[in-house]
């Protein structure tokens, strides 16, 4: 046996690691359009020992090591450029702690979203955690670690600032603690008072460390949810609705989405709005004050609430919702990807009229969302395309209008939201060379022999 | 290959291995291996792959073909259109790898032993009614319903009580019914779910003959496999007979009141055998049944009807045992849910899952702990 493969299976068992072909084929792409590059192993580890031992292992040898969780950033930051080891994480997938009073709860760092919300849906029933709309195979390490959102972001921001710890293996294999759980038993703050040192790994891909442990906060999990969707088709007005809608402090959620089908939806912007109460006239309350914040786009006839059809209100109340992954089979191709910059609201105007231009350029069938971040702070604006996987022209088609909205959201100042590699040299690229220089220095401090997700934010 | 026109269209999003509440991994391979090459989306992508030539056929492949349990969770959790279509899918490259004559030398040898023997157990079909001996269990003729009890319950010691024990209720509340014992032949559901689509249709219509031949117009099978395969299966090569599991007729027999019970104090868990449950949507009746025992309590698993994990003897593994053992494997894993409830008793109402528990029950050092008891056979200790 290839002595590497033995030293891993001395340290996972062997059959939980895999130097075959039909585990190189997999762990080589991701659901995306990225291209894809083979490992030489994937390894399924069930301990965080077990992780510091293939970390020496790959430090030793110089082996790169890219750890994955489901996969789902669709950007390909799990591909393992570089070859070698591919760490799959849902095995590590127990809940540790939650704390009730303080409002947090400690993972595993291969734990699924859809794990931590069924084990508050049956133990914790008044707590819950800003779960995102990927599938609920995603774990909750790697969605902090791209810093993404979900349905709490609209009021806390980015779920990597709803972090309140984390446990790390460096590159050298040892254990590093951030936050409180640095020097308490308790993981209720990720840095403050001290120094906040989770910024030197949420972000980074795996390119600093691999998170075995981490913990969120929860907030209040109220009885009742509900949505609403006002529509307009004047795409100018929608941050100053936007911008009414955040000062309320009623709306839970905000996502803004625009889309050709079906037909009745063709150039209009639906913003729908999540909202919770204890009570009916909790629920009704935020509701009154929702609506009397859009009262004046309504007399000016410039939008309206829209009834919702039976079917629709169950399909935005689903968390995560199961119906931005049938985006994928729009075309009957099992694709799609999407650009999702962050970017100031009051872009949106130019955002949704560049994702019609695109559509129409590359003849692709697309949806624009929005998600509100921090009450109206920024938003990600999602130019997501559905493409066909067995028709190679279309996934080409694609690739070129996502380069495109790559250029278009640097121009009009956004920020690219998990960057495929391209986009991370285009970033780096215009970024302040001082910034630059210090994310180098990072780096390499931290990674010294180059192993770590090797390929993602490498300075040159 | 079938369904080649679909394969590429999996987003491998993952819904599929899942609880419809994400309370667990609900894919018994996957549970097992935890490589995303043993999950559906997985298996999807590798049949692309393959289908593509960019992958080759092997023994790796065959392990990941052949240790699906056909459970049908990925088809039950999956949002997609197609997601009616996943096993037949997995079933179809199945069945482009016995084309291509390169299966793992367990399955050959299945489909070897029911060619020649007419059963997987090379046993010789003289013997397949003897479970019946002692039992007053008539042979079928004519009789209102034929009682099919298939290659499990006529051959594996652990079955042939299962049969029995239902055979004894059927007596008791009076049914007329009749066995076929030597004359019955293997139903296939098996055998189509390995792969092999012709000796399938050769065995399928071996018994839909023999049934128009006897007049058998109701059938009650033992089995849920083979409940499955004369329900959908034979239906499409038209077969035209009404088709009840046990479970249905013994919880239509209590209802009308034909078999007396007295109490039996217990604490019950139900396990929900795939092609029962989720396959063909009959969820109620062994609870009916074990509802109306008085003196049992029934605790449910949390995972249970369409979200409950298959103990992995389904899709062929029963006899071919490619999924394997080990601590992670769904059958063990099974007993361990059903420990949680509290319960002494893990019903079930297949005579496989009752074989594939029983042994896991062993492996956990649990048979102190709890019993596996088909349902009929609890029925049997609450007679009246």
């Amino acid at each position: 046996m290839n002595p590497i493969l033995q030293a891993l299976a001395d340290v996972v068992g062997k059959d939980h690691v895999s130097d075959q072909p039909e585990e190189m084929y997999f762990y080589a792409r991701d659901p995306g359009l990225m291209p894809p590059h083979r490992p030489d192993y994937v390894v399924v580890p069930r301990t965080v020992e077990e992780i510091q031992a293939i970390v020496r292992l790959a430090a030793r040898e110089k082996i790169p090591i890219v750890p994955m969780g489901a996969g789902m950033a669709l950007t390909g930051l799990i591909i393992p450029l570089k070859g070698g080891i591919v760490l799959d994480m849902k095995r590590m997938n127990r809940i540790l702690e939650v704390n009730e009073k303080a409002r947090y709860a400690l993972v595993e760092g291969g734990t699924s979203q859809g794990f931590l919300r069924a084990y508050l849906d049956e133990h914790y029933p008044r707590l819950r955690h800003s779960i995102p709309d990927s599938p609920g195979t995603a774990t909750l390490a790697a969605n902090v670690m791209i810093h993404g959102q979900g349905r709490l972001t609209q009021q806390y921001g980015f779920n990597s600032d709803m972090v309140s710890g984390l446990e790390v293996v460096l590159a050298s294999g040892e254990i590093c603690r951030i936050g409180s759980c640095a020097v308490s038993p308790d993981w209720f703050s990720k840095g403050a008072p001290m120094p906040d040192l989770s910024g030197l790994f949420l972000g980074w891909f795996g390119a600093t460390g691999i998170l075995t442990k981490v913990a969120v906060k929860l907030y209040p999990k109220k009885k009742m949810r509900e949505v609403e969707i006002f529509v307009t088709d004047k795409e100018d007005l929608v941050p100053a609705m936007v911008y009414e809608l955040t000062h309320t402090e009623m709306v839970e959620d905000i996502n803004v989405f625009a889309q050709p089908r079906p037909m009745i939806f063709k150039g209009n912007h639906h913003l729908a709005l999540f909202f919770t109460g204890d009570t009916e006239e909790e629920l009704e309350f935020k509701r009154k004050l929702i609506w009397h914040a859009l009262d004046p786009f309504i007399k000016s006839k410039d939008g309206g609430f829209m009834g919702l059809p039976p079917v629709m209100k169950p399909t935005l109340l689903d968390m995560p919702q199961r119906s931005v992954s049938r985006f994928a089979d729009v075309k009957r191709g099992g694709g799609f990807e999407y650009s999702g910059p962050i970017i100031l609201v009051d872009k949106y105007p130019q955002c949704t009229r560049k994702i019609t231009e695109l559509a129409d350029k590359y003849n692709l069938a697309y949806s624009g969302m929005a998600r509100i971040i921090g009450r109206g702070h920024c938003m990600m604006y999602g130019f997501a395309f559905t493409f066909n996987r067995a028709d190679p022209d279309m996934m080409e088609r694609t690739r070129k209008a996502l380069h495109e909205v790559s250029e278009f959201a640097l121009s009009v100042g956004g920020v690219f939201w998990k960057p495929t590699v391209e986009e991370q040299q285009m970033a780096l690229e215009k970024m302040d060379p001082h910034t630059r220089a210090l994310m180098k220095m990072i780096k390499q401090n931290l990674d010294p022999h180059g192993i770590m997700n090797p390929g993602n934010w490498e300075v040159a | 290959m079938k369904y080649e026109e679909i394969v590429h269209r999996c987003f491998r999003c993952g819904y599929c291995k899942f609880t419809e509440d994400y309370h667990d991994f609900n894919c018994p391979t996957y549970r097992k291996f935890r490589f995303e090459t043993f999950s559906p989306g997985g298996r999807m992508w590798l049949i692309r792959a393959w289908l593509n030539n960019e992958i080759r056929t092997s023994e790796r492949l065959q392990q990941i073909l052949f240790s699906c349990a056909t459970c049908a969770n990925c088809a039950e959790h999956c949002v997609f259109t197609f997601k009616d279509d996943l096993v037949n899918i997995f079933i179809a490259a199945r069945e482009k790898l016995v084309d291509e004559q390169i299966i793992p030398p367990a399955v050959r040898d299945y489909f070897k032993n029911i060619h020649t023997s007419g059963n997987p157990y090379k046993e010789p079909e003289a013997e397949r009614g003897k479970w019946a001996e002692g039992t007053g269990i008539k042979p079928f003729d004519a009789q209102e319903y034929l009682f099919y009890v298939g290659c499990v319950g006529s051959y594996d010691e652990r079955a042939k009580k299962i049969a029995r024990s239902v055979g004894n209720l059927l007596l008791r509340s009076g049914l007329s019914f009749g066995i076929l014992g030597e004359r019955e032949h293997c139903d296939g559901n098996e055998v189509k779910a390995l792969g092999e689509a012709g000796l399938f249709q050769h065995l399928a219509e071996q018994n839909i003959t023999q049934f128009k031949e006897i007049g058998a117009k109701k059938i009650i099978t033992l089995d849920p496999h083979a409940f499955n395969a004369f329900k959908k299966d034979y239906k499409e090569l038209g077969a035209n007979f009404e088709v009840s599991h046990y479970s249905q007729v013994l919880a239509h027999l209590l209802q009308s009141k034909r078999i007396p019970l007295a109490s039996y104090k217990a604490r019950v868990t139900f396990h929900d055998p795939c092609y029962l449950g989720r396959h063909n949507g009959v969820y109620d009746p062994p609870r009916q049944i074990l509802k109306s025992i008085p003196g049992l309590e029934l605790v449910e698993m949390h995972q249970n009807r369409a979200n409950a994990l298959c103990c992995g003897g389904g899709g062929g593994n029963f006899f071919t045992d490619i999924l394997g053992g080990g601590e992670d494997s769904p059958s063990r894993i099974r007993v361990r849910q059903a420990l949680d409830t509290g319960a002494q008793i893990i019903a079930v109402s297949c005579p496989q899952c009752a074989k594939m528990l029983e042994d896991a029950l062993k492996a956990e050092n649990l048979t102190e702990r709890l019993d596996v008891l088909d349902v009929s056979e609890i029925m049997n200790r609450a007679l009246a």
